[in-house]
Protein backbone atom coordinates (compact mmCIF):
# COMPACT_ATOMS: atom_id res chain seq x y z
CA UNK A 1 0.00 0.00 0.00
CA UNK A 2 1.05 3.72 -0.65
CA UNK A 3 2.30 5.45 2.21
CA UNK A 4 0.26 8.51 3.21
CA UNK A 5 1.49 11.55 1.67
CA UNK A 6 2.11 14.24 3.83
CA UNK A 7 2.40 18.06 3.73
CA UNK A 8 3.97 20.59 6.05
CA UNK A 9 3.84 24.18 5.62
CA UNK A 10 4.53 27.64 7.32
CA UNK A 11 2.97 31.59 7.02
CA UNK A 12 3.74 33.66 9.37
CA UNK A 13 5.70 31.69 12.31
CA UNK A 14 9.00 32.13 13.58
CA UNK A 15 10.58 29.29 12.90
CA UNK A 16 9.53 27.05 15.86
CA UNK A 17 7.31 24.72 14.77
CA UNK A 18 9.64 23.27 12.21
CA UNK A 19 12.09 23.09 15.35
CA UNK A 20 9.60 21.01 16.95
CA UNK A 21 8.92 18.22 14.26
CA UNK A 22 12.95 18.38 14.54
CA UNK A 23 12.26 17.97 18.34
CA UNK A 24 10.63 14.80 17.38
CA UNK A 25 13.86 13.41 17.98
CA UNK A 26 14.21 9.13 17.36
CA UNK A 27 10.34 9.57 16.79
CA UNK A 28 10.70 11.34 13.11
CA UNK A 29 12.38 8.33 12.06
CA UNK A 30 9.34 6.43 12.74
CA UNK A 31 7.00 9.08 10.84
CA UNK A 32 9.10 9.56 7.85
CA UNK A 33 9.15 5.87 7.31
CA UNK A 34 5.33 5.95 7.54
CA UNK A 35 4.71 8.55 5.31
CA UNK A 36 5.52 10.09 2.33
CA UNK A 37 6.51 14.24 2.67
CA UNK A 38 5.47 16.16 -0.19
CA UNK A 39 6.11 19.02 0.99
CA UNK A 40 8.04 20.82 3.39
CA UNK A 41 10.00 24.24 2.16
CA UNK A 42 12.17 24.05 4.96
CA UNK A 43 13.58 20.67 4.71
CA UNK A 44 12.86 19.17 0.89
CA UNK A 45 12.88 20.83 -2.07
CA UNK A 46 9.50 20.45 -3.16
CA UNK A 47 7.95 23.69 -4.58
CA UNK A 48 4.13 24.96 -5.22
CA UNK A 49 4.03 23.86 -9.20
CA UNK A 50 4.75 19.73 -7.60
CA UNK A 51 1.93 20.43 -4.87
CA UNK A 52 -0.11 22.27 -7.84
CA UNK A 53 0.48 19.19 -10.47
CA UNK A 54 -1.39 16.36 -7.17
CA UNK A 55 -4.65 15.26 -7.55
CA UNK A 56 -7.65 17.38 -5.52
CA UNK A 57 -7.38 15.42 -2.09
CA UNK A 58 -4.30 13.25 -2.56
CA UNK A 59 -2.38 14.72 0.32
CA UNK A 60 -3.80 12.69 3.21
CA UNK A 61 -2.75 15.51 5.73
CA UNK A 62 -1.00 19.13 5.77
CA UNK A 63 0.41 20.54 9.05
CA UNK A 64 0.04 24.40 8.45
CA UNK A 65 2.25 26.22 11.10
CA UNK A 66 1.79 30.32 11.13
CA UNK A 67 -0.92 32.45 11.19
CA UNK A 68 -2.24 34.05 7.66
CA UNK A 69 -1.13 37.78 6.65
CA UNK A 70 -0.07 37.56 3.13
CA UNK A 71 -1.80 37.32 -0.23
CA UNK A 72 1.13 34.20 -0.95
CA UNK A 73 0.61 32.89 2.16
CA UNK A 74 -3.50 32.56 1.50
CA UNK A 75 -3.25 31.23 -1.48
CA UNK A 76 -1.33 28.60 -0.77
CA UNK A 77 -3.52 27.18 2.16
CA UNK A 78 -5.85 27.62 0.08
CA UNK A 79 -4.22 25.18 -2.10
CA UNK A 80 -3.50 23.04 0.31
CA UNK A 81 -6.56 22.42 1.69
CA UNK A 82 -7.70 21.35 -1.78
CA UNK A 83 -5.09 19.14 -1.93
CA UNK A 84 -5.55 17.63 1.37
CA UNK A 85 -7.76 15.10 2.80
CA UNK A 86 -6.94 16.59 6.16
CA UNK A 87 -5.81 19.85 7.89
CA UNK A 88 -4.29 20.26 10.89
CA UNK A 89 -3.28 23.96 12.14
CA UNK A 90 -0.09 23.64 13.78
CA UNK A 91 1.16 25.74 16.61
CA UNK A 92 -0.45 28.31 18.38
CA UNK A 93 0.13 30.89 15.46
CA UNK A 94 -2.25 29.01 13.17
CA UNK A 95 -4.63 27.97 15.59
CA UNK A 96 -5.56 31.44 17.18
CA UNK A 97 -3.32 33.95 15.49
CA UNK A 98 -0.14 34.00 18.40
CA UNK A 99 2.74 36.36 18.64
CA UNK A 100 2.67 37.69 15.11
CA UNK A 101 -1.07 38.34 15.99
CA UNK A 102 -0.38 41.23 18.09
CA UNK A 103 0.44 43.22 14.95
CA UNK A 104 -3.48 43.00 14.89
CA UNK A 105 -2.79 46.48 17.24
CA UNK A 106 -1.57 47.94 14.35
CA UNK A 107 -2.26 47.81 10.72
CA UNK A 108 -0.12 47.86 7.23
CA UNK A 109 0.64 51.56 7.41
CA UNK A 110 1.63 51.95 10.62
CA UNK A 111 3.94 48.42 10.96
CA UNK A 112 5.15 50.02 7.61
CA UNK A 113 6.20 53.00 9.10
CA UNK A 114 7.87 51.54 12.23
CA UNK A 115 9.93 49.15 10.58
CA UNK A 116 10.76 50.70 7.50
CA UNK A 117 11.06 53.99 8.53
CA UNK A 118 11.04 54.74 12.17
CA UNK A 119 13.29 52.05 13.57
CA UNK A 120 16.31 53.71 14.83
CA UNK A 121 18.75 51.37 12.82
CA UNK A 122 17.04 52.13 9.54
CA UNK A 123 17.93 55.14 7.51
CA UNK A 124 15.16 55.52 4.97
CA UNK A 125 15.05 59.56 4.08
CA UNK A 126 13.14 59.07 0.97
CA UNK A 127 10.40 56.90 2.66
CA UNK A 128 11.13 53.91 0.34
CA UNK A 129 8.25 51.05 1.30
CA UNK A 130 7.53 48.02 -0.08
CA UNK A 131 5.53 48.06 -3.23
CA UNK A 132 3.71 45.58 -4.59
CA UNK A 133 4.81 46.09 -8.16
CA UNK A 134 8.64 47.67 -8.96
CA UNK A 135 9.28 48.43 -12.41
CA UNK A 136 13.32 47.94 -12.64
CA UNK A 137 15.02 48.48 -15.77
CA UNK A 138 11.78 47.91 -17.66
CA UNK A 139 11.17 44.59 -15.76
CA UNK A 140 8.19 44.77 -12.82
CA UNK A 141 8.71 42.86 -9.82
CA UNK A 142 6.26 42.43 -7.62
CA UNK A 143 5.27 41.07 -3.95
CA UNK A 144 2.11 39.69 -2.37
CA UNK A 145 -0.01 41.59 -0.69
CA UNK A 146 0.72 42.51 2.97
CA UNK A 147 -2.21 42.54 4.71
CA UNK A 148 -3.96 45.12 7.48
CA UNK A 149 -4.80 41.89 9.87
CA UNK A 150 -3.45 38.78 10.82
CA UNK A 151 -6.14 35.67 10.33
CA UNK A 152 -5.77 32.71 11.95
CA UNK A 153 -5.98 29.40 9.78
CA UNK A 154 -9.45 28.83 10.52
CA UNK A 155 -10.49 32.49 9.28
CA UNK A 156 -9.08 31.31 5.83
CA UNK A 157 -9.70 27.58 5.35
CA UNK A 158 -11.45 24.77 6.86
CA UNK A 159 -9.23 23.40 9.64
CA UNK A 160 -10.07 19.86 10.50
CA UNK A 161 -8.07 19.72 13.67
CA UNK A 162 -5.81 21.94 16.00
CA UNK A 163 -2.59 21.07 17.52
CA UNK A 164 -1.88 23.77 19.85
CA UNK A 165 1.13 25.11 21.36
CA UNK A 166 3.91 27.39 21.13
CA UNK A 167 5.23 25.37 19.26
CA UNK A 168 3.45 21.86 20.26
CA UNK A 169 5.18 19.92 22.69
CA UNK A 170 6.71 16.18 20.80
CA UNK A 171 3.77 13.68 23.12
CA UNK A 172 1.18 16.05 21.39
CA UNK A 173 2.29 16.17 18.13
CA UNK A 174 3.36 12.55 18.21
CA UNK A 175 -0.45 11.31 19.25
CA UNK A 176 -1.58 12.97 16.93
CA UNK A 177 0.10 11.26 13.94
CA UNK A 178 -0.42 8.13 15.58
CA UNK A 179 -3.85 8.96 15.69
CA UNK A 180 -4.43 9.95 12.38
CA UNK A 181 -2.10 6.72 10.98
CA UNK A 182 -4.41 4.58 12.95
CA UNK A 183 -7.25 6.92 11.53
CA UNK A 184 -8.50 6.91 15.64
CA UNK A 185 -9.47 10.20 15.00
CA UNK A 186 -11.75 12.57 17.86
CA UNK A 187 -14.45 14.67 16.10
CA UNK A 188 -14.15 17.18 13.60
CA UNK A 189 -12.80 20.53 14.84
CA UNK A 190 -11.45 19.30 17.57
CA UNK A 191 -8.13 20.70 19.73
CA UNK A 192 -5.82 17.79 20.18
CA UNK A 193 -5.12 18.30 23.52
CA UNK A 194 -6.39 17.50 27.31
CA UNK A 195 -9.85 19.71 27.59
CA UNK A 196 -8.78 21.10 31.14
CA UNK A 197 -7.24 24.06 32.53
CA UNK A 198 -3.86 24.90 32.76
CA UNK A 199 -4.29 25.66 36.57
CA UNK A 200 -6.35 22.24 36.93
CA UNK A 201 -2.80 20.41 36.02
CA UNK A 202 -0.55 22.87 37.28
CA UNK A 203 1.99 21.65 39.79
CA UNK A 204 1.10 24.73 41.97
CA UNK A 205 -2.40 24.46 42.33
CA UNK A 206 -2.20 23.23 45.63
CA UNK A 207 -0.88 26.19 46.68
CA UNK A 208 -3.55 28.26 45.68
CA UNK A 209 -5.82 29.87 48.42
CA UNK A 210 -9.51 28.88 48.47
CA UNK A 211 -9.88 32.70 48.25
CA UNK A 212 -7.32 34.55 46.18
CA UNK A 213 -7.50 37.87 46.97
CA UNK A 214 -4.44 40.29 45.36
CA UNK A 215 -3.90 43.94 46.24
CA UNK A 216 -0.34 44.74 44.24
CA UNK A 217 0.48 43.54 40.31
CA UNK A 218 3.62 42.81 40.19
CA UNK A 219 5.46 41.60 36.87
CA UNK A 220 7.76 38.91 36.37
CA UNK A 221 11.28 40.85 35.71
CA UNK A 222 10.24 42.60 39.38
CA UNK A 223 10.40 39.86 41.78
CA UNK A 224 11.94 36.73 42.27
CA UNK A 225 8.77 34.06 42.12
CA UNK A 226 8.67 31.58 45.03
CA UNK A 227 9.17 28.84 42.52
CA UNK A 228 6.31 26.65 45.20
CA UNK A 229 3.48 29.18 44.80
CA UNK A 230 1.06 29.89 42.36
CA UNK A 231 1.52 33.31 40.36
CA UNK A 232 -1.50 34.94 41.36
CA UNK A 233 -0.95 34.72 44.76
CA UNK A 234 1.98 36.53 44.65
CA UNK A 235 0.17 38.73 42.11
CA UNK A 236 1.82 38.00 38.98
CA UNK A 237 -0.70 37.73 35.80
CA UNK A 238 -0.68 34.46 34.94
CA UNK A 239 -2.67 32.79 32.35
CA UNK A 240 -3.45 29.41 33.39
CA UNK A 241 -7.29 29.93 34.75
CA UNK A 242 -8.09 30.79 30.99
CA UNK A 243 -5.73 28.32 29.33
CA UNK A 244 -5.91 24.98 28.23
CA UNK A 245 -3.66 22.26 29.82
CA UNK A 246 -1.46 19.75 27.74
CA UNK A 247 2.21 21.53 27.40
CA UNK A 248 3.73 20.06 30.05
CA UNK A 249 3.36 23.50 32.18
CA UNK A 250 6.59 23.86 30.31
CA UNK A 251 6.44 27.96 31.42
CA UNK A 252 5.67 27.41 35.19
CA UNK A 253 8.55 24.26 35.75
CA UNK A 254 11.10 27.19 34.88
CA UNK A 255 9.05 29.55 37.25
CA UNK A 256 7.60 31.99 34.64
CA UNK A 257 3.68 32.47 34.26
CA UNK A 258 1.52 31.45 31.98
CA UNK A 259 1.55 33.67 28.56
CA UNK A 260 -1.82 31.40 26.90
CA UNK A 261 0.15 29.81 24.04
CA UNK A 262 -2.31 26.71 24.11
CA UNK A 263 -5.57 29.13 23.93
CA UNK A 264 -8.33 28.59 25.72
CA UNK A 265 -10.25 25.07 27.32
CA UNK A 266 -13.60 23.96 24.78
CA UNK A 267 -16.11 26.41 26.67
CA UNK A 268 -14.57 29.71 26.57
CA UNK A 269 -15.29 31.89 23.14
CA UNK A 270 -12.46 34.66 23.92
CA UNK A 271 -9.59 34.14 26.28
CA UNK A 272 -8.78 37.81 27.08
CA UNK A 273 -12.73 38.23 27.91
CA UNK A 274 -11.89 35.32 30.53
CA UNK A 275 -8.83 36.36 31.85
CA UNK A 276 -10.20 39.67 32.62
CA UNK A 277 -13.29 38.09 34.52
CA UNK A 278 -10.76 36.08 36.49
CA UNK A 279 -8.29 38.83 37.44
CA UNK A 280 -11.07 41.17 38.49
CA UNK A 281 -12.33 38.41 40.77
CA UNK A 282 -9.24 38.45 42.93
CA UNK A 283 -8.08 41.81 42.70
CA UNK A 284 -8.48 43.95 45.74
CA UNK A 285 -11.42 41.86 47.26
CA UNK A 286 -10.25 42.15 50.93
CA UNK A 287 -12.67 45.01 52.29
CA UNK A 288 -13.95 45.47 48.80
CA UNK A 289 -17.29 47.52 50.50
CA UNK A 290 -14.83 50.04 51.76
CA UNK A 291 -13.12 50.56 48.38
CA UNK A 292 -13.99 53.62 46.47
CA UNK A 293 -14.06 53.83 42.81
CA UNK A 294 -11.40 55.67 42.26
CA UNK A 295 -9.39 53.08 44.25
CA UNK A 296 -10.61 50.74 42.09
CA UNK A 297 -9.58 52.40 38.99
CA UNK A 298 -5.92 52.18 40.67
CA UNK A 299 -5.88 48.79 41.32
CA UNK A 300 -7.12 48.26 37.71
CA UNK A 301 -4.27 50.76 36.39
CA UNK A 302 -1.59 48.66 37.80
CA UNK A 303 -1.77 46.00 35.44
CA UNK A 304 0.23 47.63 32.32
CA UNK A 305 -1.12 46.54 28.60
CA UNK A 306 -3.76 44.78 29.82
CA UNK A 307 -5.48 44.14 26.49
CA UNK A 308 -1.77 43.14 25.21
CA UNK A 309 -0.77 40.89 28.12
CA UNK A 310 -4.60 38.73 28.11
CA UNK A 311 -4.57 38.27 24.22
CA UNK A 312 -0.75 37.88 24.15
CA UNK A 313 -1.42 34.67 21.73
CA UNK A 314 -4.94 35.12 20.58
CA UNK A 315 -6.06 38.89 19.51
CA UNK A 316 -6.75 36.96 15.99
CA UNK A 317 -8.87 34.34 17.57
CA UNK A 318 -10.86 37.05 19.47
CA UNK A 319 -14.41 38.65 19.09
CA UNK A 320 -13.11 41.70 18.01
CA UNK A 321 -10.18 40.05 16.38
CA UNK A 322 -7.91 43.57 15.78
CA UNK A 323 -8.03 46.91 17.12
CA UNK A 324 -10.27 49.45 15.51
CA UNK A 325 -7.53 52.05 14.12
CA UNK A 326 -8.90 55.74 14.50
CA UNK B 1 -19.13 30.76 26.28
CA UNK B 2 -20.62 31.26 22.35
CA UNK B 3 -23.77 29.17 23.07
CA UNK B 4 -24.93 31.11 26.18
CA UNK B 5 -28.55 32.13 26.60
CA UNK B 6 -27.74 35.76 27.56
CA UNK B 7 -25.59 36.47 24.67
CA UNK B 8 -28.30 34.54 22.34
CA UNK B 9 -31.25 36.59 23.85
CA UNK B 10 -29.01 39.49 23.43
CA UNK B 11 -28.43 38.50 19.72
CA UNK B 12 -32.05 38.34 18.75
CA UNK B 13 -33.29 41.18 20.36
CA UNK B 14 -30.31 43.75 18.94
CA UNK B 15 -30.69 41.98 15.47
CA UNK B 16 -34.20 42.62 14.59
CA UNK B 17 -35.68 45.69 13.83
CA UNK B 18 -36.94 48.21 16.92
CA UNK B 19 -39.98 50.27 16.35
CA UNK B 20 -38.97 53.71 16.35
CA UNK B 21 -35.25 53.65 15.68
CA UNK B 22 -34.33 53.78 12.73
CA UNK B 23 -30.59 53.94 11.60
CA UNK B 24 -29.13 56.17 9.03
CA UNK B 25 -29.01 53.90 6.45
CA UNK B 26 -32.81 52.94 6.83
CA UNK B 27 -33.59 56.65 5.84
CA UNK B 28 -33.64 57.80 8.87
CA UNK B 29 -31.45 60.99 8.62
CA UNK B 30 -29.46 61.87 11.62
CA UNK B 31 -27.30 59.03 13.67
CA UNK B 32 -29.59 57.59 16.30
CA UNK B 33 -27.85 55.74 18.72
CA UNK B 34 -28.34 52.47 19.50
CA UNK B 35 -27.62 51.15 23.29
CA UNK B 36 -28.18 48.14 24.77
CA UNK B 37 -28.90 48.30 28.56
CA UNK B 38 -27.83 45.25 30.62
CA UNK B 39 -30.16 45.95 34.04
CA UNK B 40 -30.24 43.66 37.44
CA UNK B 41 -33.59 42.16 38.23
CA UNK B 42 -33.26 43.32 41.49
CA UNK B 43 -32.69 47.37 41.47
CA UNK B 44 -32.13 48.84 37.74
CA UNK B 45 -34.71 46.64 35.83
CA UNK B 46 -36.86 47.57 38.45
CA UNK B 47 -35.78 51.28 38.16
CA UNK B 48 -36.22 50.95 34.27
CA UNK B 49 -39.86 49.66 34.97
CA UNK B 50 -40.59 52.50 37.37
CA UNK B 51 -39.37 55.17 34.99
CA UNK B 52 -41.52 53.67 32.47
CA UNK B 53 -44.84 53.20 34.56
CA UNK B 54 -44.26 56.73 35.56
CA UNK B 55 -44.38 57.84 32.12
CA UNK B 56 -41.02 59.84 32.50
CA UNK B 57 -39.36 60.78 28.69
CA UNK B 58 -36.53 59.50 27.36
CA UNK B 59 -34.97 58.96 24.43
CA UNK B 60 -36.27 55.19 22.90
CA UNK B 61 -32.57 54.46 22.25
CA UNK B 62 -31.97 51.21 24.82
CA UNK B 63 -32.67 47.71 24.48
CA UNK B 64 -33.26 46.13 27.76
CA UNK B 65 -32.05 42.95 28.79
CA UNK B 66 -32.57 41.67 31.98
CA UNK B 67 -29.66 39.72 33.93
CA UNK B 68 -30.18 38.39 38.05
CA UNK B 69 -27.22 40.43 38.59
CA UNK B 70 -24.92 43.33 37.10
CA UNK B 71 -22.12 40.63 37.77
CA UNK B 72 -23.64 38.19 35.35
CA UNK B 73 -22.49 40.70 32.81
CA UNK B 74 -19.58 38.69 30.95
CA UNK B 75 -17.02 41.48 29.10
CA UNK B 76 -17.90 39.02 26.24
CA UNK B 77 -21.49 40.51 25.97
CA UNK B 78 -20.27 43.77 25.98
CA UNK B 79 -17.76 42.97 23.00
CA UNK B 80 -20.69 40.93 21.55
CA UNK B 81 -23.10 43.90 21.54
CA UNK B 82 -20.61 45.97 19.81
CA UNK B 83 -19.93 43.68 17.53
CA UNK B 84 -23.83 43.11 16.79
CA UNK B 85 -24.40 47.04 15.99
CA UNK B 86 -24.48 48.62 19.55
CA UNK B 87 -23.39 52.02 19.52
CA UNK B 88 -23.00 52.23 23.20
CA UNK B 89 -23.22 49.76 26.32
CA UNK B 90 -24.61 50.50 29.59
CA UNK B 91 -24.47 47.92 32.44
CA UNK B 92 -26.74 49.00 35.69
CA UNK B 93 -27.06 47.19 38.90
CA UNK B 94 -28.12 47.87 42.85
CA UNK B 95 -25.82 50.86 44.33
CA UNK B 96 -22.48 49.44 46.34
CA UNK B 97 -23.62 47.83 49.46
CA UNK B 98 -26.95 46.94 47.99
CA UNK B 99 -26.66 44.20 45.51
CA UNK B 100 -29.00 41.08 46.18
CA UNK B 101 -26.40 39.15 46.06
CA UNK B 102 -24.40 40.59 48.63
CA UNK B 103 -21.36 41.30 46.79
CA UNK B 104 -22.15 41.25 43.32
CA UNK B 105 -21.73 44.91 42.49
CA UNK B 106 -18.50 44.94 43.92
CA UNK B 107 -17.49 42.40 41.35
CA UNK B 108 -18.78 44.18 38.55
CA UNK B 109 -16.75 47.88 39.74
CA UNK B 110 -13.83 45.49 39.14
CA UNK B 111 -14.49 43.49 35.92
CA UNK B 112 -15.91 46.88 34.33
CA UNK B 113 -12.89 48.81 35.35
CA UNK B 114 -10.61 46.18 33.74
CA UNK B 115 -13.28 45.76 30.28
CA UNK B 116 -13.29 49.42 29.78
CA UNK B 117 -8.85 49.49 29.76
CA UNK B 118 -9.08 46.44 27.36
CA UNK B 119 -11.82 47.86 25.18
CA UNK B 120 -9.46 51.38 24.99
CA UNK B 121 -6.73 49.13 24.03
CA UNK B 122 -8.43 47.56 21.05
CA UNK B 123 -9.61 51.07 19.74
CA UNK B 124 -13.34 51.62 21.32
CA UNK B 125 -13.59 54.70 22.82
CA UNK B 126 -14.23 54.22 26.92
CA UNK B 127 -17.61 56.78 26.54
CA UNK B 128 -19.13 54.26 24.70
CA UNK B 129 -19.30 51.82 27.67
CA UNK B 130 -21.22 53.11 31.47
CA UNK B 131 -21.60 51.77 34.25
CA UNK B 132 -24.47 53.09 36.80
CA UNK B 133 -25.92 52.40 39.79
CA UNK B 134 -29.89 53.03 39.86
CA UNK B 135 -32.08 51.56 42.84
CA UNK B 136 -35.52 50.31 41.80
CA UNK B 137 -37.36 53.28 43.45
CA UNK B 138 -34.62 55.78 41.28
CA UNK B 139 -37.18 55.65 38.23
CA UNK B 140 -36.20 59.59 37.61
CA UNK B 141 -32.75 58.91 37.48
CA UNK B 142 -33.07 55.90 34.68
CA UNK B 143 -34.30 58.19 32.43
CA UNK B 144 -31.68 60.44 33.34
CA UNK B 145 -28.91 58.02 32.71
CA UNK B 146 -30.16 56.24 29.69
CA UNK B 147 -30.71 60.28 28.19
CA UNK B 148 -27.50 61.49 28.98
CA UNK B 149 -25.79 58.36 27.70
CA UNK B 150 -27.49 58.90 24.53
CA UNK B 151 -26.15 62.40 24.36
CA UNK B 152 -22.45 61.18 25.07
CA UNK B 153 -23.17 58.70 22.50
CA UNK B 154 -24.82 60.83 19.68
CA UNK B 155 -21.62 63.22 20.01
CA UNK B 156 -19.33 59.98 19.66
CA UNK B 157 -20.77 59.07 16.30
CA UNK B 158 -21.74 55.22 15.24
CA UNK B 159 -19.54 52.83 16.64
CA UNK B 160 -16.11 51.79 14.96
CA UNK B 161 -16.36 47.89 16.16
CA UNK B 162 -19.41 46.98 13.66
CA UNK B 163 -16.54 47.45 11.09
CA UNK B 164 -16.19 43.89 10.05
CA UNK B 165 -12.53 42.44 9.76
CA UNK B 166 -12.43 39.25 7.42
CA UNK B 167 -10.52 38.43 4.93
S1 LIG C 1 -2.61 30.59 38.08
FE1 LIG C 1 -0.73 29.80 37.13
S2 LIG C 1 0.62 29.23 38.84
FE2 LIG C 1 -1.46 29.45 39.67
S3 LIG C 1 -2.35 27.39 39.60
FE3 LIG C 1 -2.94 28.42 37.67
S4 LIG C 1 -1.35 27.86 36.19
FE4 LIG C 1 -0.55 27.39 38.25
S1 LIG D 1 2.61 27.45 30.50
FE1 LIG D 1 1.18 28.58 29.17
S2 LIG D 1 2.45 29.84 27.80
FE2 LIG D 1 3.79 28.27 28.75
S3 LIG D 1 3.83 26.58 27.28
FE3 LIG D 1 2.16 26.14 28.74
S4 LIG D 1 0.29 27.02 27.81
FE4 LIG D 1 2.07 27.91 26.74
S1 LIG E 1 -28.48 42.18 42.13
FE1 LIG E 1 -28.34 44.24 41.43
S2 LIG E 1 -26.20 44.40 41.20
FE2 LIG E 1 -26.32 42.40 42.03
Amino acid sequence: MAKPKVAFYWCASCGGCEEAVVDLAEDLLKVVDAVDIVLWPVALDFKRKDVEAMKDGAIAVSFINGAVRTEEQEEMVKLLRKKSGLVVAFGSCAHIGGIPGLANFWDRETIFERVYKDVPSVRNPEGIYPQQKTKVDGVELTLPEFYDTVYTLDQVINVDYYLPGCAPPPDLIMNAVTAILEGKLPDKGSVLAPDKSLCDTCPRKDSKPEKLSIKAIRRPHEVIADPEKCFLEEGIICLGPATRSGCGERCINANMPCRGCFGPTKGVRDQGAKMVSAIASILGVEDEDKVTEEEVESLVKQIDDPAGLFYMYSLPASMLRRKRMG
Amino acid sequence: MADDGAARQLDKEILSPKPGIQSPAEGGGDFQPRIVGFLCNWCSYAGADLAGVTRLKMPPSMVAIRVMCSSRVDPLFVLKAFLAGADGVLVAGCHPGDCHYQTGNYYTRRRFALTLKVLEELGLEANRVRLSWVSASEGGRFAEVVTEFTETIRKAGPNPAKTEVFL
